[in-house]
């Protein structure tokens, strides 16, 4: 309609560019359409399959997840995995990406780190299998070393999961504190410096304020991440207890008991919770200081 | 560049030095594991092997039927590598140099699907995609693959293309090109590093992307990495060693591709995109 009106009158055309809506623009639609239909609408499908249950009233499925402890419990087994490794993740990602900062050769350390992320999730449960399990070297060196008198059980529990969230979202963590941190123009900290703050002082004052909304995103992020952990909860955890994460209670929901209704209301669910604590760190971080970090564009 | 020299900032930075070292010697150990166990023939209760084989290879080729797992595979990644680059470059393009009404909710809808993690918005996809039909195939598959990689590949694109200088194209149309020798004499060249970049970040984290592929596909439709999961879901039936092999054949199709992209991407930009470094 807009191109049709546009060629009969050029004066629409030229209005229509002035608010940047030219044949350029249209460029975005094919995008802007697939995200559309196959991110959106499936989520507003799933959001009204979901109170569409197979059996009961409108609000069936939720009554049904909220009221069996094997379902909702799995919104704190998965928040208790998820929160401490995110906080450990990035308690380990400042102070390295401060060190690393420094370092002339980063690229082999950048690259060293990416390996995990880039193996995924699979293949690292599957390392930790062996690695970590009772014949491993992990828990040999531990024996070796006189540190424990018998093998510690790393796999098929809580832990397992624990550190394999830790191997794959460690580097996720630091690569991306990192790029905020090479963000913060050096002059700022040279002109701290030389203005003689110290350098817990320079971190405290300069760094910190202009981290923290860096910070606050790179946390929404890695939680995330970590709250939708799924197949190595099955693999190292113990997926009928301790590490029956929510994924896996709307996998079996739609693939062992087809019911797609029930699923979608646990996908809801999961989503929810990730949004309220999103939404939480973000309205956090809207209270802190957003302006340039750096010359330049950042 | 400010470096300390006091004693306490000193062993502070050794405390930080030997984080990392902890860190990449467990995650070494773990790869090690793996490729250890890989060409063993008996490893039971010692540090290593009681012998060394490559016959797991062979086992794990025919007994997971690999061949047909690859080619699957790398049928799937490169539809979704060429289709995110064709819808992903132009809507990168045209966020990078106009602003129009509404482009922060666009913007928004791009980021959207970067920032929900796949097993959530998976589900509902899949179900969609099992109600039209498409899941199950390898159609269904590149379809929910597209999903995070258009995104992706806008939101890479937009900073490469802001650095491009609008003049350079203004400067092209003041000297007569139309817009098709705009696209291919000046745009095409500048971009082809970022469009190159981005398009090996995609086929890299299309490979391992398991999630999406996991609840997509069919028997017919596994990739290597979904594959290698039920491998070790259903271990037990199978020798250990065989799933190793599996898994090192998976390591090493992944690691080719992350070296090739690394040679035209930092490896920050796997998960963000950074600031310009000094050059080394």
């Amino acid at each position: 309609m807009r191109a049709l009106a546009a060629d009969h009158a050029p004066g629409l055309r030229v209005r229509l560019a002035a608010h940047g809506l030219d044949g350029v623009t249209l460029l975005v639609v094919p995008a802007a359409l697939f995200v559309l239909g196959l991110f959106i609408y499936p989520f507003a499908y799933g959001f009204w399959l979901s109170f569409n249950p197979k059996a009961g009233g409108v609000l069936a499925n939720y009554g049904r997840f909220f009221s069996d402890a094997y379902l909702y419990g799995t919104i704190a087994t998965t928040l208790w995995l998820a929160l401490p490794v995110t906080l450990l993740n990035l308690a380990l990602a400042v102070p390295i990406a401060f060190r690393v900062r420094l370092m002339r050769r980063q690229r082999l350390l950048t690259t060293i780190l990416v390996i995990p992320i880039t193996l995924g999730t699979v293949l690292v449960a599957e390392g930790l299998l062996n690695y970590l399990g009772p014949q491993g070297w992990f828990n040999r060196t531990l024996l070796w070393l006189g540190l424990v008198s018998s093998p510690v059980r790393l796999i098929n529990n809580y832990w397992g999961v624990f550190l394999s969230l830790l191997i794959t979202g460690f580097p996720f963590t630091f690569l991306l504190t990192l790029s905020y941190l090479t963000g913060i123009d050096p002059a700022l900290e040279n002109a701290a410096a030389t203005l003689g703050a110290k350098p817990a002082q320079r971190f405290r004052h300069i760094f910190l304020p202009l981290l923290l909304p860096g910070l606050a995103i790179t946390f929404c992020l890695s939680f995330v991440q970590a709250f939708s952990v799924f197949p190595s909860a099955v693999l190292v955890g113990a997926p009928a207890g301790p590490t029956r994460v929510i994924s896996i209670a709307a996998y079996q929901a739609a693939f062992e008991e087809y019911d797609y209704s029930m699923a979608s209301a646990v996908a809801i669910v999961m989503g929810l919770v990730q949004l309220g604590i999103v939404a939480a760190v973000l309205g956090a971080r809207g209270l802190l200081y957003r302006g340039p970090a750096g010359g330049g564009k950042g | 560049m400010i470096r300390g020299k006091s004693l306490s900032e000193r062993l502070w930075a050794a405390a930080v030095w030997s984080l990392i070292g902890f860190f990449i010697l467990n995650l070494f150990g773990l790869i090690a594991t793996v490729v250890t166990s890989s060409f063993a023939t008996r490893w039971l209760g010692t540090w290593l092997p009681a012998g060394w084989t490559t016959r797991w290879y062979t086992a794990a080729w025919t007994e997971f039927q690999l061949d047909d797992v690859m080619v699957v595979t790398f049928q799937i990644v490169f539809l979704v590598v060429a289709l995110s680059g064709l819808i992903g470059v132009p809507a990168a393009y045209a966020m990078a140099r106009r602003d129009f009404p509404g482009k922060r909710l666009v913007m928004l809808l791009f980021l959207l699907p970067l920032l929900v993690p796949p097993i959530t918005f998976g589900i509902p996809l899949a179900t969609v995609l099992y109600r039209t039909g498409l899941a199950g195939s390898m159609s269904g598959v590149v379809i929910a693959n597209l999903v995070p990689t258009v995104p992706f590949v806008i939101l890479v694109m937009i900073p490469f293309i802001e650095q491009v200088d609008p003049r350079i194209e203004a400067a092209a149309r003041v000297f007569g090109a139309g817009t098709f020798q705009l696209f291919r004499h000046v745009l095409l060249p500048i971009l082809a590093p970022g469009v190159l970049a981005a398009l090996l970040l995609v086929l890299v984290r299309t490979i391992a992307m398991f999630e999406l592929t996991f609840l997509t596909a069919g028997p017919t439709s596994q990739t290597l990495v979904v594959a290698l999961y039920y491998a070790v879901f259903a271990a037990g039936v199978r020798s250990v060693q065989s799933i190793d092999a599996m898994a090192v054949i998976y390591m090493v199709t992944t690691l080719v591709w992350l070296v090739i992209a690394l040679r035209f991407v930092n490896p920050t930009q796997i998960v963000a995109r950074a600031k310009q470094q000094p050059a080394e």
